[in-house]
């Protein structure tokens, strides 16, 4: 593994391991777009059938939305900080930028909880209609993966604070920037494919 | 590859245009007087352009020796994503009304 090592790339890019690493993490992106592609047709077909419960418009709310995406974008920008910061093997703002990921990262998380259990106590469960079992799954596939973000994270910052800045902390950091990035971009599309286009009309 | 300026321009630069984006979307999707059906275009034509943004100003889709692999790769899983996704709502949907 330390074969082959090319001083002159950034540090997650010096060993052939790290290259494949990080090809074989965008490959895993491919077949994330495509898991999350199913679960924006199954919204798709059934987002409208509401047998009766609650529609979109009656529940959204725009404020909420809004926080969720400003959060969730922000802590985007802060982690391709953390990466930025990284590249010039500045330590202490790579930690700082990434903590800040983290806890935007937590706050997008309470928000949507909290959202959820509103939603449960206006009577809108994933049993009470196709729209809201297709709702509930999608957007809750998207949390479940922001929540793992969040202790792959904290287990990588206890790694980066042992071992200091290695190729191999280096690669795990990018890694996760990569995830942490994808996780925005669906955001993007649950923010108009859902939330904008139950809001319109 | 290596970042060689002192800031972060281009991620300031790509934050600043993913805020404009995502504004505009929520501006034309609840504000603008136009068809639902022009609404859905314009906001997600703006969401495409916001992930690609996302894609080449923060995720470096094209960097690295494998940046031409990655730019493959990802161009198939959007391709297969259309295909699931504008797929499953044609047949499910005009397909089913027909009959």
């Amino acid at each position: 593994m330390s074969a082959n090592v090319n001083h002159s790339l950034p540090l997650e890019y010096q060993t052939e391991q790290n290259r494949l690493n990080i090809l074989g993490f965008w490959i895993f992106l491919g077949a994330e777009i495509v898991l999350f592609a199913t679960l924006f047709a199954v919204y798709g077909v059934l987002g409208h059938r509401y047998a009766g419960g609650p529609t979109p418009s009656d529940i959204f709310k725009l404020n909420d939305v809004l926080i969720q995406t400003l959060l969730l974008l922000t802590s985007s920008f802060t982690c391709g900080l953390a990466v930025f910061f990284m590249r010039q093997r500045d330590m202490k703002k790579l930690l700082t930028w990434f903590v800040i990921t983290l806890l935007l990262g937590a706050g997008f998380l309470f928000m949507e909880i909290r959202e959820f259990i509103h939603y449960v106590h206006e009577g809108a469960t994933m049993q009470t209609s196709a729209f809201l079992s297709s709702f509930f799954v999608l957007l809750g596939t998207h949390g479940a993966h922001v929540t793992f973000g969040i202790i792959w994270a904290i287990m990588l910052i206890i790694q980066l604070l042992q071992r200091g800045l290695t190729p191999v902390t280096a690669r795990k950091m990018f890694i996760i920037s990569l995830y942490w990035h994808f996780l925005d971009v669906v955001w993007i599309f649950i923010l108009t494919f859902v939330y904008l286009k139950g809001m319109v009309a | 590859m290596e970042h060689k300026s002192k800031y972060p321009v281009s991620h300031v630069v790509g934050f600043l245009f993913s805020l404009v984006l995502t504004f505009v979307a929520v501006f034309v999707a609840l504000k603008m007087n136009v068809s639902y059906t022009i609404v859905m275009w314009i906001i997600g034509s703006l969401a495409v352009i916001q992930a690609g943004l996302q894609l080449f100003m923060f995720m470096h889709v094209t960097e690295g020796e494998d940046g031409k692999t990655n730019v493959i790769n990802m161009a198939y899983a959007v391709f297969v994503a259309i295909v699931i996704v504008a797929g499953s709502i044609w047949v499910l949907t005009s397909g089913h009304a027909a009959h």
